[in-house]
């Protein structure tokens, strides 16, 4: 008796949709082992990471605060990945917007500039992420250049980059040599939706991509495009689209996306450009995107889950002195059982009865 | 050509192999419906049957790839449970799959190497491939790799790997569809060696005239069951078919007096460097097609019809604009969706993942093709209520057969398939159809669906391009035929005064001589 990988004749609509939950028990099961060995209470440490988060109004803000980037982010990389392009640089993308945006509000603090910069700040952060997530992509479709390195590399020169401005030329004079800028001016920052919380505009903003990426999958020419060329490259070519055209397309898209969530960030919970202002968004925002099935409304729901793990893992850490880093252990294995659990899409175990000790008897 | 000898000498014999109500389940789908089959030494045992009868997955538990889920297999009188292909091949039982499992890359010698359980060293084993492959007339060189070989050759490999296991049972899924005639003749004199020699041969096969000229019985299956088994010398091609279809064919007709109008797919001298290291080079392919004709393009596979469809359709530009002319329009340099737009529809030999995106709808599909030309798209979004209008129409019009309405394009057999990528093309009105393998690993019944389709085209005045290896196929369709070999295209003959020698002789590279092409292509 053994078991065995069979191939399905059409994929598994339940699975599709099961499969995400299939990969969070089995996260949790193995969490639960962990806690255990660092000699936590692997309940008490499951409450204080999933429970406690959703029973105070400041939290669950902070929760939807948190969702807010990593949905940004997971909706670019969904049309990346969906087109079989493989942008592993978001991380890059959202610091240099972050960067870019922060020009605009670094020059105009103390004058009297108006309403214009916030608005000129969001769109010269997606520029920005969009140009260079275009580097990545350029570099693919004319010298077939990887993609994943080279978006990679990107990061850890945006990340430096960012370092150089706010250690030099950008640093607050009167910041007592932190390497900050100055608090942005109000007509730079990102406006609260709730007067004293922290929710803020840049959520609505995420909402409103969710959307505009759920229509252009589902209902546009341009979506379907995307959809083919990464689900059957030849028969997109016979379809008569351009793989090369998607991929610039859905890295600037993806770029975009990022920078914008890059200064959204930094003008709103940050209020200044500083290093560390991402603790990996455009990493966890991977699994974001596989955990939300690479769909504009799992995404939304995905994020919302992975921002509930990083306020999880802050409380986790007061609460129970349980280390901070465990929150990306936890993002690693929830990414290991999401693509695992997805092969049983296409697939399903079957038990396989053999009598193979009849067989070397007769004969 | 040789005369098969009467065989009523084996009936006394007990037979080599035996199944006894073998069945095959796969959930509520029966593969298999209590069969049973006899097959003894020295005897040429055809097994015919559509597409989806069972042929595969009876021939699949014999060789131990799949496990009988009711049933006996018998070897040599005893009972026996195979574990696997390698005790199948243990007892003696080998196989020659329809599809090639070769390393390009690697040589002959090594390959075979791969196949065999290596007990042997590779120069031993390079010296009985010699030796196998001078024995039986099958001429192979070890050291050459195996992209630089035809497909008959490659098929060699397979037929040479399974002989040096000393087989005495040996059985061939469809080994003759990728060969030219005179190729096809050449394996039936190894296949007489092999059955005076004592072995038994089970032999899947379409082609219902070889069949009949080569085997001594032929078992017959229907969706799953064994409708007969018979001795095909003393049925027609025709009474054969009617037991795998279960009702009359319906024969291809083409209309009367069918009228050719103005040239609509011109190509001038095209010329084209092979995209990938081991393709083919199109070398001044030049040939003109009216409205009303079909031009069939014979050959065998790997000789540039790839490189010549892709050059027709767009997915490969030309430099030259005129080197294609589409309703008189200079189209080399426009992409498959401006040809399109000129009129043209383009049906690829691959369905799966070339003319479809598998694990998508049917609708998807029909948009994936008609969003150039057809109305499926307003102002960048989908009319969905369009697209599966096209599956419904398709669905009728050609008789496509699915579970659901709208299903993903995997999940139909191959016949289906094809009937909804060409019936999407047509539905479209094309003005140009390019159609390459129109019917490959199709059954019977949709084949004559998607034959007739054709015909019915050209009827209404569309010029239609036909790429096949069945010659069967381009005479009962064409107007004329020409032949590719090498990358260069021979000047098309009309059907009706080719023969399948003169065909034959193109197809390994023999050009006519000059008078005579002059003269047939002037009639």
């Amino acid at each position: 008796m053994h078991l065995v990988l069979e191939k399905r004749a059409e994929r598994s609509g339940t699975i599709a949709l099961v499969s995400p939950l299939i990969a969070i028990g089995l996260t949790l099961l193995t969490m639960v082992i962990l806690f255990a060995i660092l000699g936590k209470n692997p309940l008490l440490a499951l409450d204080a990471y999933f429970i406690a988060p959703l029973t105070d109004g400041y939290s669950l803000q902070e929760i939807a605060v948190k969702a807010t980037p990593l949905v940004m982010i997971a909706i670019g990389l969904s049309l990346c990945y969906l087109a079989n392009a493989w942008n592993i640089g978001a991380e890059g993308q959202f610091l240099i917007g972050a960067v870019a945006g922060s020009w605009i509000a670094v020059k105009t603090q103390g004058t009297d500039a108006g309403a214009w910069v916030l608005p000129a700040m969001l769109l010269l952060a997606a520029v920005a992420g969009a140009l260079y997530a275009l580097i990545p992509a350029i570099c693919k479709v004319r010298f077939g250049a990887s993609e994943i390195l080279t978006s990679l590399m990107l990061v850890y020169i945006a990340d430096l980059s960012l370092d150089y401005l706010v250690r030099g030329p950008w640093r607050d004079p009167h910041g007592f040599n932190f390497p900050t800028t100055a608090e942005f001016d109000p007509v730079a920052t990102v406006p609260l939706l709730i007067e004293g919380g922290r929710l803020h505009l840049g959520s609505i903003i995420a909402l409103l991509v969710v959307a505009a990426a759920a229509i252009l999958l589902g209902r546009t020419i341009k979506g379907f495009e995307i959809r083919v060329v990464g689900a059957a490259p030849r028969a997109a070519r016979f379809g008569g689209f351009n793989a090369n055209q998607l991929v610039i397309l859905t890295f600037a898209v993806s770029g975009a996306l990022a920078g914008l969530a890059g200064i959204i960030e930094v003008a709103g919970p940050v209020g200044h450009l500083q290093p560390g202002i991402s603790p990996g968004y455009g990493f966890t925002a991977i699994i974001v995107a596989f955990l939300g099935r690479l769909n504009p409304v799992g995404i939304l729901i995905a994020g919302l889950f992975l921002a509930l793990t990083f306020i999880g893992g802050e409380q986790a850490q007061i609460a129970m002195k349980i280390p901070l880093d465990v929150t990306k252990v936890f993002q690693g294995i929830l990414l290991f059982y999401v693509l695992a659990c997805d092969s049983l899409i296409l697939y399903r175990f079957r038990l396989v009865f053999s009598n193979r000790q009849v067989t070397r008897g007769a004969g | 050509m040789l005369d098969p000898t009467p065989n009523g000498l084996h009936s006394g014999e007990p037979p080599l192999l035996q199944t006894r109500g073998l069945t095959k389940r796969y959930g509520d789908f029966v593969a298999n419906d209590s069969i049973d089959i006899e097959i003894r030494p020295g005897e040429i045992h055809a097994l015919l049957g559509e597409n989806g009868a069972g042929k595969s997955t009876l021939v699949k538990a014999i060789y131990g790839l799949i496990q009988p889920s009711a049933g006996e297999i018998s070897w040599q009188g005893r009972p026996i449970v195979l574990s696997g292909p390698s005790d199948a091949r243990r007892r003696g039982i080998g196989m020659v799959f329809q599809h090639f499992s070769l390393f390009d890359n690697l040589t002959v010698a090594e390959n075979v190497a791969l196949g065999l359980d290596g007990s042997e060293s590779f120069k031993d084993m390079s010296a009985r491939l010699a030796q196998v492959s001078k024995t039986y007339g099958l001429p192979l060189d070890p050291k050459r790799e195996v992209w630089q070989l035809s497909v008959g050759e490659r098929q060699r490999i397979e037929i040479v790997r399974a002989l040096m296991q000393d087989p005495k049972f040996l059985i061939l899924d469809e080994p003759t569809a990728v060969l030219t005639p005179q190729e096809a003749d050449q394996l039936s004199i190894v296949l007489e060696r092999l059955k005076a020699e004592g072995r038994a041969i089970l032999y899947i096969s379409h082609k219902l005239d070889e069949v009949k000229r080569l085997c001594d019985t032929a078992t017959i299956l229907r969706a799953g069951k064994k409708v007969a088994t018979r001795n095909p010398r003393l049925e027609t091609a025709a009474s054969l078919a009617r037991m795998m279809v279960g009702s009359e064919i319906k024969e291809v007709r083409a209309a009367a007096g069918r009228q050719t109008t103005v040239p609509r797919l011109v190509v001038n001298d095209l010329s084209l460097a092979p995209a990938e290291a081991h393709g083919v080079r199109l070398e001044h392919v030049s040939f003109e097609l009216k409205g009303g004709e079909i031009l069939g393009i014979a050959g065998v596979a790997g000789n540039g019809q790839d490189e010549l469809f892709a050059a027709l359709s767009g997915e490969r530009l030309s430099k030259d604009p005129g080197a294609v002319v589409i309703e008189g329009i200079a189209a080399g340099h426009l992409s498959i969706t401006g040809r399109r737009k000129l009129g043209a529809a383009f049906v690829p030999e691959e369905r799966l993942g070339h003319g479809t995106a598998p694990r998508m709808k049917l609708s998807e599909n029909a948009l994936l093709t008609g969003h150039a030309a057809s109305r499926m798209v307003r102002h960048g979004f989908i009319d969905t209520a369009a697209t599966l209008k096209t599956v419904d129409t398709a669905t009728e019009t050609f008789d496509v057969r699915k579970a659901k309405r709208d299903p993903e394009a995997a999940s139909l057999s191959g016949g289906n398939l094809q009937k909804f990528i060409v019936g999407r093309e047509i539905l479209r009105n094309p003005a140009v159809l390019v159609v390459s393998q129109p019917t490959w690993g199709v059954d019977a019944g949709a084949a004559a669906v998607i034959r007739q389709a054709l015909l019915d085209l050209a009827t209404e005045g569309a010029a239609v391009l036909v790429t096949s290896q069945d010659l069967d196929e381009l005479v009962e369709i064409t107007d004329r035929i020409a032949v590719m070999f090498h990358g260069r295209l021979s000047v098309p003959l009309p059907t009706r005064e080719t023969t399948r020698e003169k065909l034959g002789l193109l197809m390994g590279g023999s050009s006519l001589e000059p008078k005579e092409a002059v003269h047939a292509s002037g009639a």
